[in-house]
């Protein structure tokens, strides 16, 4: 009887050591790959170690590239749209939990029906909208059309729901206007769903691929994910050791993210569901 | 409760009611109009009515596209489904060891599907790729060109996507695990029942609303797939990976006709609609039953 527990312990620890390896080894060989020179990945393809292990690529990578304006370009995008949808949201999803007023029902109706519309189907006529007011290559233009998260709202007015209004009658009593009670007064009741949803819509606009492409034609509003896309499509014969190199540079502000507030993303994902 | 003031809901709903409109509702009223015109974004527009859609229709283009779309979704959410259902099982416990698989098998959900696709390209690469150099070692041959063969790329880019969305499978399905109770194990552990007997009998029975949940909103994801088809092989060969988003992405921007464009993303949205009613009905009738 024992016996048997001590080989299912260790088919057990064989079976995680399996699954761990096929999921971390395509990073460990992006990263390996990045320090190899070139003449390196074509001689020797299964070398596991670099023999002569150089940051080339990296300086390669940062000299034929302004990755600086594209690291500004994506944060600057990813940070304005998260920000925007909970700035938004917090006053919509509080009116919606908390106010009486006419009218309630349908703009709820039309909050959620939203969430049925994906980018992948408003992006046509998004596309020659924001071509017509000339916002086609520019920040705002691939801010703008995410600035409203209908789940955001949602899920905003959901927590909102289980506010007693007794603590918003004592604001009101003390004197506290509308905007004080909803950023004030709220939002910090909500911090943990207003951090899930912050770092999630953060992450998934920083890794944003469809949009971008869509929006940009040159570098002045490129994206980094855009951008080390490219790096493959240009040139002659693919240079892998740029490509991974770069690759390293777009995939670790997202597993910076992922490592510091896991947590965080655990929960947005198990409320929000996988995708948009 | 009331209002202060009598007007004081709305302008509160007023930013995010104008970007709803602005984005959302005027570009699908757009879309169906567009839909009804030929027009390549330089010359103007000219009416055609249905004209789109029956030449979509005709070609042939619309069945294959969604025969396409179709088939690799449904090996995507049955794979990725099948390994997050069995890592969920062998990760549910508690300890370092399995918390540090979990997260490793949860990142590549957090990480861009351009990396993933990148970082695949590069694995599976004919010529110098890590997985074409062991299967030539194995097996003595050349390893097939994974990527430019139609009858494997799109085998391919569904498992790419599996290792990309198992982690999120293997997270729904670990809180789906939750409401499991340990008793009932328990008890059927001291009856004598074997593992796979308390799998069957207890657990799978509990997990089938997660199993509903995951499974519908993967499928409704996979159909959106675009990232990884766009970054990997440019929905070919031959058209052998033209997803539903491809075939837009590519009438708009390489061939320059948004009617037919529009009219394509109509039907992809009737489509969704569809699943996602689809979806509701199945929640409806498990709550009920």
């Amino acid at each position: 009887m024992k016996r048997a527990a001590g080989w299912h312990a260790i088919l057990r620890r064989g079976a995680l050591c399996a699954v761990a390896l096929v999921w971390l080894f395509p990073y460990l060989w992006m990263g390996l790959t990045s320090l190899k020179p070139l003449t390196e990945i074509v001689s020797s393809p299964t070398a596991l170690w670099p023999a002569q292990p150089t940051l080339a690529a990296y300086r390669e990578v940062f000299r034929s590239l302004p990755l600086a304006r594209y690291f500004f370009n994506t944060s600057v995008m990813a940070l304005g749209i998260a920000g925007l949808q909970i700035t938004l949201a917090l006053p919509a999803g509080y009116a919606l939990a908390k106010l009486r007023f006419r009218g309630k029902r349908v703009a709820f109706a039309l909050i959620v029906a939203t969430l049925l519309v994906p980018a992948q189907v408003r992006f046509v006529p998004v596309f020659s909208l924001l071509a017509k007011v000339g916002l086609v290559n520019t920040l705002s233009g691939l801010i703008l059309p995410f600035g409203v998260s209908a789940l955001g709202t949602f899920l905003i007015r959901q927590a909102l729901l289980s506010v007693p209004d007794a603590q918003i009658e004592a604001a009101r009593i003390d004197g506290a206007g509308e905007l004080y009670i909803v950023y004030r007064l709220l939002a910090p009741l909500l911090r943990p769903t207003l951090i899930s949803l912050f770092l999630f819509s953060f992450v998934s606009h920083w890794n944003d691929y469809f949009w971008p492409l869509v929006l940009t034609t040159d570098e002045h509003a490129r994206t980094l994910p855009l951008a080390i896309a490219l790096l493959r499509e240009q040139g002659t014969g693919v240079r892998w050791h740029l490509v991974m190199a770069g690759n390293v540079l777009l995939s670790l502000p997202a597993l910076a993210v992922f490592a510091a507030a896991q947590r965080h993303l655990l929960r947005a994902v198990t409320v929000r569901g996988f995708g948009g | 409760m009331k209002p202060s003031r009598a007007g004081d809901p709305y302008w509160l709903l007023l930013p995010t009611l104008l970007l709803l409109f602005v984005f959302f509702v005027f570009p699908l009223v757009m879309l169906v109009e567009h839909s009804l015109f030929s027009w390549d974004l330089l010359t103007p527009a000219r009416y055609v009515g249905l004209a789109n859609y029956r030449s979509l229709l005709r070609s042939g283009e619309l069945w294959q596209t969604f025969g396409t779309t179709l088939s690799m979704s449904t090996v995507v959410v049955l794979g990725s489904m099948t390994s997050g259902l069995l890592l969920a099982l062998l990760l549910d416990r508690p300890g370092h060891w399995a918390a540090f698989v979990r997260s490793a098998v949860f990142s590549a959900y957090v990480v861009s599907w351009v990396s993933v696709g990148l970082l695949f390209l590069w694995l599976l690469d004919a010529d110098s790729g890590i997985l074409a150099r062991i299967y030539s070692h194995f097996s003595q041959g050349r390893a097939p060109r994974w990527l430019a063969d139609p009858a494997l790329a799109p085998w391919a880019v569904a498992a790419v996507t599996i290792w990309k969305i198992t982690g999120y499978a293997l997270v729904i399905f670990l809180s789906g695990l939750q409401d499991v109770p340990v008793s009932v194990l328990e008890a059927a552990e001291l009856d004598g029942a074997t593992a796979m007997q308390r799998f069957r009998s207890v657990t799978w029975p509990l997990l089938r609303p997660t199993t509903l949940f995951v499974a519908t909103t993967s499928l409704i994801a996979s159909f959106q797939l675009f990232d990884v088809v766009r970054v990997m092989t440019q929905g070919g060969p031959v058209r052998a990976t033209t997803v539903f988003v491809y075939a837009i992405y590519e009438q708009l921007f390489l061939d320059l006709r948004v009617g037919r464009a529009s009219a394509e993303a109509v039907v992809f949205f009737g489509v969704l609609l569809l699943l996602t009613g689809a979806q509701f009905l199945l929640f409806r009738t498990q709550e009920s039953a």
